[in-house]
């Protein structure tokens, strides 16, 4: 059933062109979606408040308002900051975005890159942005900033073990670390024989699920994992110098990479762009497939805001025993036992 | 020295023009100029934070190498191993027990002249060996292998020496748990 047919041909440079402009929308859009979403809306309802009203009906330019504000600001850095590390800091932290979002794929045919190595890129480069971090918490050149810092990549560092291992079960039951295979291997699979709505691996890997969402928390350091930002002890820890328009970089990073997670787990353990009950080699699936990934990112940031608005922060030394000592085993008994499973069946 | 180089290089088989990769050349060339700057700015920089980002353009140069190669695997691993890794260890490390921040000059004691030795002594070894043992090496002209053929091989052919370095590993971390806990 082929219901939508491209007609027009696209050289290559053409569609690397798309593709470029496409993950900047990518980037972008998750995050004003979650920002007035969640973080105006969801969160004001929660504390029993309305949240933005006035800007636009129902508050729905408060979104153009803030940026507005932060673009006006004036451009502030501490006298003994180191200047260039400082203003490249933000910058780092964003491209480590930016190549996150290019693993995520969308429909069969709309992907940004389609290589083998895909789940493991995306690990990768989402560690480049503990660098930037550690070039803000340094550069600012203040207690607050270097304290949030160190707090921010010891936490990153200690998180990324239960990211990457949460997802080995998922790569394991796929047979493959290319994300858009491990897609179409959720659409062709079958639940003991049924295959009325493919196989998503959060029945089989739903510890796995909640590994990556906990590890997920962490990685984006918000409530209960805010501890390098956490305002009672160190001011905002290392964006206590930032104002303005370095600010909104983070502000965006930190909101663009929780779509980008949210993306992801919906990939892995929700069966990413695919719909059930359709071919999923459809070419329909170049339109609906963004469509129903957006649906499912944004299901999946429900609970990550859920959690995030909810909880009370953690101390330092539970944060670490938690990833050490419970997640990190966790993670691994369940790649143990993905392994057996896949030997036996 | 220089002469005996040049003469090897001409040695070389010629490519034919056709088979010129001209968008491969100009990247390697873009990168190759700005590994070169940032190697150069490493190791002459008179900040150690400084020296480390420096290297992180370095590593990511590397990286980008082997994406130019065809060689994704061995790029993300270079991504994950040295900049999301080594370096972060490294940063960590600096800001941990320095307690400065901001410019801070002369934090190098100098040693110029053993280290233009050292890196003269180094290039010459180096490329005198890669010039002589690869002289006659062919590049293959067949795709790269893929990540599951790398998966296969390492667990394979080469699951002896793929286990000894995991154990010398595992000796080494619980070495360094020792070290740190002997006060104990």
């Amino acid at each position: 059933m082929t219901v939508f047919n491209l007609a027009i041909e696209l050289a290559y440079w053409q569609q690397t062109v798309i593709r470029s402009v496409l993950a900047l929308v990518a980037v972008l859009l998750p995050a004003g979606t979650l920002v007035y979403l969640y973080l105006f809306k969801m969160m004001s309802f929660m504390q029993s408040r309305l949240g933005p009203m006035e800007a636009g009906p129902y508050g729905s330019l408060q979104l153009l308002a803030e940026v507005g504000k932060f673009l006006q600001k004036e451009d502030l850095y501490p006298r003994a900051a180191d200047r260039v590390v400082f203003k490249a800091a933000p910058f780092v932290v964003l491209a480590s975005t930016f190549l996150l979002v290019l693993v995520l794929p969308a429909g069969p045919d709309a992907w940004f890159i389609n290589i083998d190595t895909g789940v493991f890129l995306a690990l990768a480069v989402s560690s480049i942005s503990v660098i930037g971090i550690l070039m803000a918490g340094w550069g600012s050149a203040s207690k607050y900033s270097l304290i949030g810092g160190l707090r921010a990549a010891g936490q990153l560092v200690a998180y990324e073990l239960p990211l990457v291992l949460a997802v080995m079960g998922v790569v394991i039951q796929a047979g493959t670390l290319n994300v858009q295979e491990i897609v179409l291997a959720q659409a062709n699979g079958e639940i003991f024989g049924w295959g009325g709505i493919g196989n998503p691996f959060l029945i089989t890997q739903f510890l796995g699920f909640i590994i990556f969402l906990v590890a997920v928390q962490a990685e984006l350091t918000q409530p209960p994992f805010d501890m390098p930002v956490a305002e009672s002890e160190i001011v905002t820890g290392y964006l206590t110098e930032y104002t303005g328009m370095r600010f909104l970089l983070f502000f965006i990073g930190e909101f663009a990479t929780a779509g980008i997670f949210s993306a992801l787990a919906a990939t892995f353990f929700l069966g990413g762009w695919y719909f059930p009950g359709l071919d999923p080699t459809d070419n329909l699936f170049n339109l609906l497939g963004p469509v129903v990934l957006i649906g499912k990112m944004l299901l999946v940031s429900f609970l990550i805001f859920w959690f995030r608005f909810t909880y009370p922060r953690f101390r330092e030394d539970q944060l670490q025993q938690l990833a050490w000592k419970v997640l990190v085993p966790l993670s691994l008994l369940n790649i143990v036992a993905t392994g057996v499973l896949k030997v036996i069946f | 020295m220089v002469s005996l180089f040049v003469a090897q290089i001409r040695g070389l088989d010629q490519l034919e023009s056709s088979e010129v990769l001209v968008a491969q050349n100009v990247f390697f060339a873009i990168i190759a100029l700005v590994m070169v700057l940032a190697a150069l700015k490493m190791v002459t920089t008179e900040n150690i934070v400084h020296a480390a980002l420096y290297l992180v353009i370095v590593l990511a140069g590397a990286a980008g190498m082997f994406i130019l190669l065809g060689a994704e695997f061995i790029a993300v691993t270079q991504i994950l191993v040295y900049i999301g890794a080594i370096i972060v260890l490294f940063l960590f490390g600096i800001m941990l027990t320095k307690g400065s921040f901001g410019t801070e000059e002369g934090e190098f004691i100098e040693k110029s002249q053993m280290a233009v030795l050292v890196a003269v002594l180094i290039v010459t070894v180096a490329s005198g060996s890669f010039i002589d043992s690869f002289r006659y090496t062919e590049l293959s002209r067949e795709a790269p292998s893929t990540t599951a053929e790398i998966g296969d091989t390492i667990f394979s052919q080469f699951i002896i020496p793929f286990e000894a370095i995991s154990v010398l590993l595992l000796a080494a971390l619980i070495g360094s748990v020792v070290i740190a806990r002997r006060d104990q």
